[in-house]
């Protein structure tokens, strides 16, 4: 029965919660029993708040007997990556700098989810204030790829993504700064969306870099992602950045996907996001999964978006650039780790500097440097001043290729998931599996990452779906479709095929 | 720290250098909440009770402008009649300091709401003075650090600091001059006027209570001297929070001084911030503003920019008060005072007080009487500024509404004042408690003058040879013996009277 649970989605289990077929409490307590079983291994998780879970699902319980009308996913428990800030529960953004940190405050997409009643299971692990594409970064020990636990799970968002592929959680939220939600759902064989830059409020999230942060869904369907994405969307007055007008009808656009018919939808491929440097396990899913959406109806073509190679390059400067004065207030002064010196006087600028050099880790410090280097005086023009020239070209590109076509698509990643460790040495290794999410948050533009089959090493590949900005209901109906006529290919979801974790426990 | 600091005499240093002043003033806003938080402003509040999550600088957290405060920065950049741009950014300071609870200010950089203004000031003796503002931009204040321990509550040798983020957010707009050059041996006198200026500026507008002893107005002064005024700018110095009227006056004086020491004797001033020290009128160096200072400035990016619509900004434009200027001029033609009897009043901000006692029903005349005589004595002597004396405008014309009816004379008037003034009441109430009226009843008096007269009896004889000079002495017993309270006039009516009738 427990087991059972976990496999659902999460439009399947609010459907069951709402008809009465089983209780919040139980499904709340089979995911959190899933968690202990294989979190052991999988380390998804940082924190498990079993206790406000179930008080949650018994409260949801009450309600929905007592015939409260109840927001659709009440109930339907959710894990929230641990950049985001929730009021009583640790959030230490997997830094040491944090450590023991209790928020006094929500951030508003955490608001949203206790107000529509979802259990939160709890925080999940990430590569350190989400630097890293691995979760290697992380200050407290490795997440590991459900489907091969000797692989990363990709990062920064590797513990939700663990979590959704492990049947931990049916939902989780991520953040995506350059590829954070979608590169992990991609090598963990989940679904996972960027919404476009304002949809989801950004009050509470630890900001890494403001102009580039977004929060999003990560599930096993494209269906919940569409519901999650629903209920946390939308304005909010306490960030500048959010947009004004409300997210479109994603449900419904994921919904009109799921019948399997994009005629007149207009794909195209971007020309600079394949090829070279791509896995060929990686291409060949690529290519099929574009017969499958000509099958469905859609005309497929090839755009060229001309300054995309130059988006990583412009990235490493803008990030660096904000996170360096974003990650300022992290100085031992008024909340998370304080270190004294002990050889000296314990003046605040050493206090501030003793606690920063033990409570960040080495990508932080690197990120760090980079980004003081870049906006000092002499040098923002050639590093800030023309990464922002080139930001603007970006844009361009992506307005041209609008003009031409509904949608654009690539692999979400150049390739499946690397070994644990190898990596690790090599920054600019690491760096390049951003390659093709990145421009996607530099232009603010929506995207989503769907699995489309096994490379030749049996792991999962995503497929990457990028709209105009506010049209984060076509990457739904994109998806959706893909999803559908794929998993009627494969005979059921993708996840369905990842190895069996052993449920006792031991490390590996 | 203490510098022995060689000074050339004040008149010799402008005789031999030529003087270019610029000044920077803050002032805080007197908006109910804080720039980019909904924690509110109170002044003096228990420490660190007036923060959010936002004020605190907690991870997270982002800013919100405040709308009310853009519209105070762009009031403030129309009265000094500067352009108001049509789109501008926040940009980030970035620098380590605990009373900065990001460590860096959200402040404005390159794109100032408000630029290339100017004021026209009037300096004591009338002369003008057209001051050229270089831009008005808002930022947002620090916290407040208090070092204990230490000698002075200075942070050197101090066991530890406290921080209170209560003032850490506050709404401030920064107006900078553009260097005032060609005013000579009347640069302190012009930094002092305009500084006052701004101040009676803010509080016509109504954005600020822009009390300078609360440090809602603060300036930091920037002194230069340059051989002759075709020469090139000097290096400047620039003192810091300087926050009275007289200290401003003061230290750009003791800065043309010691400037004109340092390059009489060969050597060249150092560029940096200088501290003012308010007992002495003297300064000493601060921290060295080297080019080494780099506040890695960049657009915030977690605002959006500003964008004011032309519609918006003409509609403050109708919010205007009249310019100081002119509404004085306005005043002084209705009041009907001489230029220096103006003068006077402007210099001691009597202005506003004049015109609420006027309008409570005071005569122009009897107010400024009032003002600028007995009162402007009692705060002389107390060293206070006219405004924090216990006595209201509308007491002021009440006090003269009772010597126009006849029931006070002056000197009894004055007694009366006393009395508002040490808090017994209204000046209705002071006159019943201490029995302080003009006795008014004849009877009384002639018993009075009776008396008098009967105890000088050759004074009678004089005044009926024409003599009137003795009059005045029966006055002034008739006065003793009512202590005060007769009307003298009525006096010496009664005593004409008595001695024709005798």
């Amino acid at each position: 029965m427990s087991e059972d649970l976990t496999r659902r989605t999460a439009a399947e289990l609010a459907r069951a919660l709402a008809a009465g077929e089983v209780s919040s409490v139980e499904v709340t307590q089979a995911h959190l029993d899933r968690i202990a079983a294989v979190d052991g291994p999988v380390h998804a998780f940082l924190h498990v708040s079993d206790e406000e879970a179930l008080a949650t699902a018994r409260d949801v319980d009450r309600r929905r007997a007592a015939g409260e009308d109840l927001h659709p996913l009440a109930g339907v428990p959710v894990a929230v990556k641990d950049v985001v800030v929730t009021e009583g529960t640790p959030t230490t953004a997997g830094s040491r700098i944090l450590q023991g940190w209790v928020p006094p405050y929500d951030a508003t997409l955490v608001s949203r989810l206790k107000a529509a009643r979802l259990p939160i299971l709890g925080k999940t692990n990430m590569d350190e204030f989400a630097m890293g594409s691995s979760t290697e970064h992380s200050a407290y020990g490795d997440t590991h790829n459900p489907w091969d636990l000797t692989r990363i799970p990709g990062g920064s968002g590797g513990g939700s993504a663990a979590a959704v592929g492990a049947y931990e959680a049916p939902l989780a939220i991520g953040t995506d700064t350059g590829g954070s939600i979608r590169q992990p759902a991609a090598v963990t064989g989940t679904v996972g969306v960027k919404p476009t830059y304002g949809s989801v409020s950004r009050y509470g999230l630890i900001a890494l870099a403001s102009s580039l942060d977004q929060a999003g869904p990560v599930t096993r369907s494209v269906l919940d992602a569409a519901l999650l994405h629903e209920l946390i969307g939308g304005h909010d007055p306490r960030d500048a950045t959010s947009l004004p007008e409300p997210v479109p009808p994603l449900v419904a656009a994921a919904r009109q996907g799921l019948t399997g018919d994009l005629s007149g939808v207009r794909i195209g491929v971007v020309t600079e996001l394949n090829g070279e440097g791509y896995q060929p396990g990686v291409r060949a899913r690529f290519d099929e999964a574009l017969d499958v959406l000509r099958g469905a109806g859609a005309q497929v073509t090839e755009v060229s978006c001309p300054h995309f190679g130059y988006a990583l390059a412009a990235y490493y400067l803008i990030l660096p650039s904000e996170a360096s004065s974003n990650l300022a207030k992290f100085d031992g002064m008024r909340f998370g780790l304080r270190v004294v010196p002990q050889d000296g006087p314990p003046t605040a600028e050493r206090v501030m500097a003793a606690t920063r050099g033990a409570g960040f880790g080495d990508e932080v410090k690197r990120r760090i440097i980079l980004g003081t280097y870049a906006l000092s005086a002499g040098y923002y023009d050639a590093y800030y001043g023309s990464a922002q020239k080139v930001r603007t070209l970006i844009q361009r590109d992506f307005a041209a290729a609008f003009d031409q076509v509904d949608v654009l698509v690539s692999p979400t990643t150049p390739t499946t998931a690397f070994k644990l460790g190898e990596k690790l040495d090599d920054p600019l290794a690491m760096y390049l599996n951003d390659v093709a999410t990145i421009p996607a948050n530099l232009a603010g533009v929506p995207g989503l990452s769907v699995p489309s089959g096994l490379s030749d090493d049996g792991l999962p590949v995503g497929f990457q779906v990028l709209a105009p900005a506010r049209a984060d209901d076509r990457v739904y109906r994109v998806g959706a479709a893909l999803e559908a006529l794929l998993e009627a290919s494969w005979g059921g979801p993708l996840l369905a095929r990842a190895p069996e974790l052993t449920t006792e426990g031991s490390a590996r | 720290m203490t510098v022995t600091t060689d000074l050339v005499p004040f008149d010799e240093a402008v005789r031999r250098y030529d003087p270019v002043i610029g000044i920077e003033v803050h002032v805080e806003l007197g908006t109910a909440s804080k720039m980019f938080d909904g924690a509110p402003t109170e002044f003096g509040a228990e420490p660190n009770s007036q923060v959010t999550p936002v004020s605190l600088g907690l991870p997270g957290v982002l800013p919100a402008l405040n709308g009310k405060a853009v519209e105070s920065a762009i009031r403030i950049g129309l009265a000094l009649n500067c352009e108001i741009a049509e789109l501008c950014r926040f940009a980030r300071k970035n620098y380590f300091y605990p009373d900065v609870p990001k460590n860096f200010q959200t402040s404005q950089y390159d794109e100032p709401i408000a630029f290339d203004g100017y004021v026209e000031l009037e300096l004591e003796d009338g002369t003008p003075v057209r001051v050229e503002i270089e831009r008005a931009h808002m930022e947002e204040d620090a916290g407040k650090n208090t070092h204990v321990g230490g000698a002075g509550g200075r942070i050197h040798g101090a066991e530890y600091s406290l921080v209170d983020y209560n003032r850490a957010g506050v709404p401030l707009v920064e107006i900078v001059t553009k260097p005032i050059t060609g005013v000579g041996a009347r640069a302190p006198e012009v930094a002092a006027t305009y500084v006052r200026h701004l101040r009676d500026l803010f509080r016509a507008l109504g954005v600020s209570e822009a009390r300078m002893e609360r440090g809602n107005v603060r300036a930091d002064v920037n002194v230069s001297l340059r051989p002759s005024p075709d020469a090139p700018l000097g290096t400047r110095t620039e003192t810091k929070n300087v926050n009275s009227f007289r200290s401003v006056e003061r230290a750009v004086r003791f800065e043309i001084a010691r400037q004109a020491a340092v390059l009489d004797s060969g050597a060249t001033v150092v560029q940096e911030t200088r501290h003012f020290h308010e007992d002495s009128g003297t300064t000493s160096s601060g921290r060295i503003k080297s080019d080494a200072e780099d506040y890695r400035y960049f657009p915030e990016p977690d605002l959006v920019p500003v964008a004011p619509s032309r519609e918006w900004v003409e509609e403050l434009r109708t919010t205007l008060p009249e310019v100081p200027a002119v509404r004085r001029r306005r005043l002084q033609q209705g009041w009907g005072f001489t230029d220096p009897e103006m003068r006077d009043v402007v210099n001691a901000g009597a202005v506003e007080l004049i015109e609420a006692t006027v309008e409570a029903g005071a005569s122009p005349a009897a107010a400024r009487k009032w003002w600028m005589g007995e009162l402007a004595r009692t705060a002389k002597a107390d060293e206070v500024d006219l405004e924090s004396l216990a006595i209201t405008p509308a007491q002021i014309a009440e006090l003269q509404g009772l010597v126009d009816a006849g029931r006070l004379n002056d000197k009894l008037a004055r007694q009366v004042l006393a009395g508002v003034l040490a808090g017994e009441g209204s000046p209705e109430e002071v006159v019943t408690a201490r029995g302080l009226e003009v006795v008014s009843d004849d009877g009384a008096l002639e018993t009075a003058v009776d008396a008098a007269l009967a105890a000088q009896p050759d004074v009678v004889a004089k005044i009926r040879s024409g003599n009137l000079g003795p009059v005045g002495a029966i006055i002034g017993a008739v006065m003793k013996a009512t202590r005060g309270q007769a009307d003298a006039g009525r006096v010496r009516e009664i005593v004409l009277q008595r001695v024709e009738q005798g």
